[in-house]
């Protein structure tokens, strides 16, 4: 703001202090200014990675009854109520932008603003809890570890507390394969077969190839974004290769080889049509996420008005 | 009534005994009571507090946003508050 009072004469003034910031590595604070659109690409981002957490918690919690034991019954507790509190660091991130929390549930109930896409694959087998360990919080770390530098100070905040705590996701998860994997003939091949449908739909969670992503240039030169898909992507790639052989299981891509020349593994076609259809609502499970989501909202409403009253109720009797 | 008509509360989190409470997050809660209960299962799940306090948002007053403003201006041009702003001869010792 001094840069307003300073400058008698430039409109521009404030959008250069926000530049200079930005290149400067320095963070962009709630009250700061920052141009309409940079708070919008962000207010969009955050709340698709906040609905991303809450729906996050279906797949995987619909196995915690049917858990083989007490031990990973309560580890995968732990995970999904990890997973509710990511989401709600990013609600709260997200409301120092001037947006509501009730505003961004009604956006994701209405179908307005997205959630990954990976989410509208169902979980077929226990061994899908250890795929989405490994595979899908393996490549939302790839994908979070640079947003912890990003330019918008509570996002930034948030992901660095959400990296810690994803480290244990992944580690469960591949723990838990590796136990199928060295387990009988039937548990290695159900670990198998969940390695063959998360792989794809993970690489998907990059988001589209540079040449097609509408958001990354301007994102790249704001620092929200600090990598570019496909180079997360090849990432994540190079990371899980050696992580496979050593599960004793294999990814389910023919190309699939060592590039000497480029120094990293070479991969296969991915199937954008798929991953647009998914997009575009056409998942095997979007309709019954959105469901029941609205549903437990709904549901819940009453606990949310019995506080609600018992709140006013104590703040009469101390009037 | 909606959660929208739930205040914001400001969580500050002791991480241990011997340190002072450092601002966590914030979070929605009807009451002071509920509050202090989300900032437990929020921001303690891997215990990293011995204490907490919730604080309603409204009741934070802040200076103005920019960290370049002339409020804190007074403050740059006194070096001399600083210990290394003066020389000392070379090998005395305990100062």
């Amino acid at each position: 703001m001094t840069a307003v009072l300073d400058a008698a004469g430039g409109a521009s003034a404030p959008a250069e202090v926000f530049e200079a910031a930005v290149a400067a590595d320095e963070r962009i604070e709630p009250r700061d200014w920052m141009p309409d659109a940079y708070r919008a690409t962000l207010v969009r981002q955050m709340a698709q990675h906040a609905h991303s957490e809450i729906i996050g918690m279906q797949p995987e919690a619909n196995w915690i009854t049917r858990a083989p034991s007490l031990r990973r019954k309560a580890i995968l507790m732990a995970k999904v109520q990890d997973e509710a509190g990511h989401g709600l660091y990013l609600y709260s991130a997200a409301e120092t932008l001037g947006t509501s929390r009730e505003e961004l549930l009604d956006k994701l109930h209405a179908g307005r603003q997205r959630y990954s896409s990976i989410f509208n694959y169902p979980t077929l087998t226990w061994a899908d809890v250890g795929a989405i360990g490994w595979l899908v919080d393996g490549a939302a770390i790839t994908n979070q570890v640079p947003l912890c530098r990003c330019s918008y100070g509570p996002y930034a905040r948030a992901m660095v507390r959400i990296c810690k705590e994803e480290s244990f996701h992944q580690r469960q998860g591949y723990e838990l394969l590796l136990a199928l994997s060295r387990g009988t003939e039937a548990q290695h091949a159900m670990a198998q077969d969940a390695v063959d449908r998360w792989w794809w739909p993970s690489l998907m969670m990059f988001g589209p190839p540079d040449s097609e992503s509408s958001h990354s240039d301007q994102s790249m030169a704001w620092k929200i974004k600090r990598h570019s898909n496909d180079e997360l992507r090849q990432r994540f790639v190079d990371i899980c290769v050696p992580q496979a052989e050593s599960l004793g299981l294999t990814l389910p891509d023919p190309d699939l080889r060592w590039n000497e020349q480029r120094g990293h593994y070479d991969f296969g076609p991915i199937d954008w049509d798929e991953f647009r259809e998914v997009l575009r609502g056409n998942g095997p499970c979007n309709e019954e996420r959105i469901s029941q989501r609205r549903r437990a909202h709904e549901e819940g409403a009453w606990v949310r008005e019995a506080a609600a009253a018992y709140a006013a109720k104590h703040r009469e009797a101390d009037a | 009534m909606s959660s929208t008509d739930w205040p914001l509360w400001e969580v500050f989190v002791r991480s241990r005994r011997g340190l002072s409470h450092t601002h966590a997050g914030s979070l929605h809660a009807p009451d002071a009571e509920m509050a202090l209960r989300n900032a437990r299962d929020l921001y303690t799940r891997r215990a990293e507090g011995v204490s907490i306090w919730v604080v309603p948002s409204t009741a934070v007053t802040a200076s103005s946003p920019d960290e370049k403003d002339p409020f804190f201006e007074s403050a740059a041009d006194k070096p001399y508050r600083h210990p290394t702003f003066y020389e000392i001869p070379e090998g005395v010792r305990h100062l």
